[in-house]
């Protein structure tokens, strides 16, 4: 059924959609709509669902572990200040192999105060071993949602995924989202089953002490785990095509790359802007194109070096940064190409943190930036678009 | 005995009891107590952080095969009845 609703909302249909079987959440603008929604669902029956509101974020996370690890089928959400309070339990999340699924409303981090869009909290967790998909419209919320379940869950991965909309874009935005039936759901998603569970009447320990001779191989498992979770995705988001009809890409969605001399990358609803800015430079006969992050944990390494060898610049839009080094996709995509015989020009853009709007324009003076950059190579390798007191160009 | 990557479960899981841990091993010091001048106030039953002083007819008597020898009992000992041993002493 089509409906128009927002990301939240999207959000809430999705773990409603999955069947979750215990929400634990705390709230926080801009994500409070998702749990308010999905309350509403437990309390009218419509999910059979046990609602846990607690205390804070690390209480929630706490309590999905929990959850989780007695066989449930378990999903929060949160933002900014309330994801970064839950760094430790996202690392015992991932270390003790549950698939939980989260909804991060990604939001600048403060000071600054901000509620605004900004990827600095998402990509503070990116070394927790959870599985990081940034979205672009609503609908891709709703899919992604339901195809992290069925990749999180299956015997090879096990691990957990965040699933990001960007604040106010997506979160507080209406678009038309198509809520499949339940039934389809049901179909593509199987209940949960794992392995290891705690059981009434059966005595076992979890998350042991182990010693220097067995730590690693623990974590050898999780990295096979996390590179396995790559392939599933691409055989998940198939089968999802195949069922429901549509698809959002894989790791990386490639936007007219065909041919492009130079490429924006970029993660979240600024590719949206980025598709319309590049059909109208297209129309032009300039060949640009997009590829857009929508995996950032596991990494589309592959993607990365194959599209490199064939392009001449790769503009890398960071919506974050990492002082004292440069937006951290610009790292990753350049370390990605590192060993390439042939490789592009690559050049970091700092742009839109703290929800600042990024214009078609801002986007269009990127790639006319990167155009030039890519023949004769870039002066500086990172420049802060649209700040106040930076040369004209930038403003 | 090290297990490969592929004999391991995902996450450290055991099925044993962690009693079978004998974590007394660990000691360097041993409490040696003084029944002679116990005043059986339990104190240190009360503080063991490893609740493995057990009261018999009320009066103290510690599980080595678990303390860990951390002194704490000797320590809050009200009646200094409580001394710390090194292993391998008198």
């Amino acid at each position: 059924m089509r409906m128009v609703m927002t990301g939240n909302y999207a959000s809430a249909y999705g773990a409603k959609l999955a069947r979750t079987e215990v929400i634990a959440a705390y709230p926080i603008t801009p994500q409070t709509s998702i749990v308010e929604k999905l309350a509403e669902f437990v309390s009218t029956g419509e999910l059979k669902a046990k609602f846990i509101p607690v205390e804070s974020e690390h209480s929630a996370m706490a309590a999905c572990i929990a959850a989780q690890t007695a066989g449930a089928r378990t999903y929060t959400a949160t933002s900014s200040h309330g994801l970064t309070l839950m760094h430790e339990v996202l690392m015992w999340a991932s270390g003790a192999r549950l698939p939980i699924v989260m909804t991060n409303v990604s939001r600048a981090m403060a000071p600054p105060w901000s509620v605004w869009v900004d990827h600095m909290d998402s990509v503070a967790q990116r070394d927790t071993g959870w599985l990081q998909f940034f979205c672009q419209s609503n609908q891709e919320v709703l899919d992604t949602i339901i195809m992290a379940y069925k990749v999180c869950e299956s015997g090879g991965v096990m691990l957990p995924a965040m699933v990001i909309e960007d604040a106010f874009i997506l979160s507080h935005t209406s678009e038309p989202v198509d809520v499949p039936d339940q039934e389809l759901v049901d179909s593509f998603l199987p209940a949960y089953s794992p392995e290891y569970k705690i059981e009434v009447g059966k005595a076992m320990g979890f998350g042991s002490l182990v010693k220097p001779d067995q730590y690693m191989e623990f974590r050898y498992k999780a990295m096979l785990a996390m590179k396995e979770a790559r392939d599933r995705l691409l055989r998940v988001e198939a089968e999802f095509k195949h069922v429901f009809g549509r698809e959002h890409g894989g790791l990386l969605e490639r936007y007219r790359c065909e041919d492009a001399d130079v490429v924006l990358v970029a993660a979240g609803s600024v590719a949206a802007t980025a598709k319309d800015v590049i059909d109208a430079m297209r129309a032009k006969g300039v060949r640009v194109g997009l590829a857009r992050i929508r995996a950032f944990r596991p990494f589309p390494h592959e993607e990365f070096r194959s599209l490199g060898s064939k392009v001449e610049g790769m503009a890398v839009l960071d919506r974050s940064y990492t002082f004292g080094a440069a937006g951290a996709m610009f790292s990753e995509v350049k370390a990605s190409m590192y060993s390439l015989q042939k490789r592009p020009v690559v050049k970091n853009y700092i742009a839109g943190l703290g929800g600042r709007d990024i214009t078609p324009r801002t986007l269009e003076k990127i790639l006319e930036d990167m155009l030039v950059v890519s023949k004769r190579g870039a002066e500086d390798e990172v420049d802060w678009v649209d700040v106040a007191g930076l040369p004209r160009r930038w403003r | 005995m090290t297990k490969s990557h592929q004999e391991l479960p995902l996450t450290p899981i055991s099925n044993t009891p962690s009693t079978l841990n004998l974590t007394g091993l660990w000691r360097v010091v041993r409490p040696v107590i003084d029944l002679s001048k116990c005043k059986k106030c339990t104190i240190c039953w009360k503080f063991c952080p490893d609740a493995v002083i057990k009261l018999v007819d009320d009066e103290p008597v510690i599980d080595l095969q678990y303390c860990k020898g951390c002194g704490i009992c000797a320590f809050e000992c009200p009646a200094k009845c409580i001394i710390m041993v090194k292993e391998g002493e008198q």
